[in-house]
């Protein structure tokens, strides 16, 4: 393998890592900004360190920074839309025993607050 | 949380619009008297020879450096004065009267009948009927906080041994938000509250399921959990043997608006935010986290008070 082909791999690679949080995760005609105003109004940072809420900076569950980078949602289900929106609406059902109570929101709120939570990439 | 901070210049009672016409009023005035210095500052410095030798006359102290503030300060005395003794005026017979007491950093609410007698119990929420004035009495369990919902009236101190009063009413139904106004230690900005106005009616709803024993007071995994982590030392729930006095009643704790005394929505996830770690959320307050309940335990516990309406 010449200088070249290795860079070329290379640059494959990069951008393999790039692309990890796009495609299967889009969410089509859903408002992430919306999504946001919906964690804000739910109070969801008594919880979760949350970017763009300065404040409350809860600690009783993981926080938010980085959310779109994760494999697995709550170190469980693969991070894909569908079962992120699945995870969202009850959590419990998919994971027995944990603390995250249902949000009680509607299919299409939860569509945005998964919109929003895709666009923490960093 | 929606209205909280409270804006503080949109008076919404009759009780607020002459606090809201005083601040105006004094705004306006601050502001004639800086720029007529201000001009004469600048016509001392810059002024042609004329003007500067009739500014630097002694009648110009007589009359704009003692005359005219002992006039204008007077005046603006007795405004003020008469304006906030009549919204501050001791109870008459038939009026309306719930006690607020300051708390570090919660407010104690008891609705009183017409001899002073505690009939009902609260935190954190005022339930008014729209329409009528009611007399807020205002005390302290500890040091001076400040009672201040600014769209229904001025801002009155609690002091500790002393009784103070504050008259306001709300003219339409709605929700106002409130603050702590006087620095009462560590969380102190984080130290809100909400007041509600209802029509008649849905007043007397409220104060009869607020009467009764909390309707999902039953048994269950939450109230166990409640029981264990011994809650009840600090937190009454009528109904139940739960009967602690240190912290918020919390009988119908689930039909609140709020958290954390005005500053979070109220909903299971936050109930479960606020018991495993209100430090996190309001450092400081007397409520210690709880490290040691299970996720199950902390959402059982969570969803039992939500239920308690």
């Amino acid at each position: 393998m010449n200088r070249k082909t290795g860079a070329l791999a290379l640059a494959a690679l990069l951008s393999a890592c790039v692309n990890k949080s796009q495609g299967p995760r889009e969410l089509a005609g859903a408002d992430a900004a919306r999504g946001l105003e919906l964690v804000e109004a739910a109070g969801c940072a008594a919880c979760h360190v949350t970017p763009g809420v300065r404040w409350p900076q809860g600690k009783v569950g993981g926080s938010l920074v980085g959310f779109a980078d994760r494999t697995l949602i709550s170190g469980h289900a693969p991070n894909q839309p569908e079962a992120l929106i699945t995870f969202l609406h009850d959590p419990a059902a998919m994971q027995p025993g944990i603390a995250m109570p249902p949000t009680k929101m509607s299919e299409d709120d939860l569509r945005d607050v998964a919109a929003w939570l895709y666009t923490l990439d960093d | 949380m929606a209205g909280w901070p409270p804006p503080a210049l949109d008076p919404a009672g009759p009780f607020a619009d002459p606090v809201n016409t005083l601040a105006w009023v004094l705004f306006g005035m601050g502001a004639v008297v800086l720029t007529v210095v201000a001009i004469a500052l600048v016509i001392a410095l810059f002024g042609p020879r004329a003007w500067k030798r009739r500014l630097g006359g002694e009648r110009l102290i007589w009359i704009g450096g003692l005359a005219f503030p002992v006039v204008v300060l007077s005046g603006l005395l007795v405004y003020g004065l008469t304006t906030t003794t009549r919204l501050t005026a001791e109870p008459r017979p038939g009026e309306m009267r719930i006690r607020v007491t300051g708390e570090m950093w919660w407010w104690r609410v008891a609705y009183l009948d017409g001899a002073g007698r505690e009939i009902l119990q609260d935190a954190n929420e005022v339930h008014i009927p729209v329409g009528q004035p009611v007399v807020i009495e205002l005390e302290s369990a500890d040091v001076i906080h400040s009672f201040w919902v600014p769209r229904l009236a001025g801002k009155v101190d609690m002091i500790p041994g002393r009784r103070n009063f504050l008259r306001f009413q709300s003219d339409q139904v709605g929700t106002f938000g409130g603050q702590c106004a006087e620095y009462c230690g560590g969380p102190h900005a984080l130290m809100g509250l909400v007041v509600i106005a209802h029509g008649p009616a849905d007043f007397e709803i409220w104060r009869r399921r607020q009467a009764s024993p909390a309707v999902g007071a039953t048994d269950g995994a939450g109230q166990a959990v409640f029981d264990r982590a011994g809650c009840g030392a600090c937190h009454t729930i009528r109904g139940t043997a739960f009967n602690g006095t240190a912290g918020p009643d919390l009988t119908h704790v689930g039909s609140r608006r709020t958290l954390g005394a005005g500053i979070l929505p109220n909903n299971t996830g936050t109930m479960a935010g606020w018991i495993g770690d209100s430090q996190a959320i309001k450092p400081g307050n007397r409520m210690p986290a709880y490290p040691v309940l299970t996720g199950q335990e902390l959402r059982d516990v969570a969803t039992w008070l939500g239920e308690q309406k």
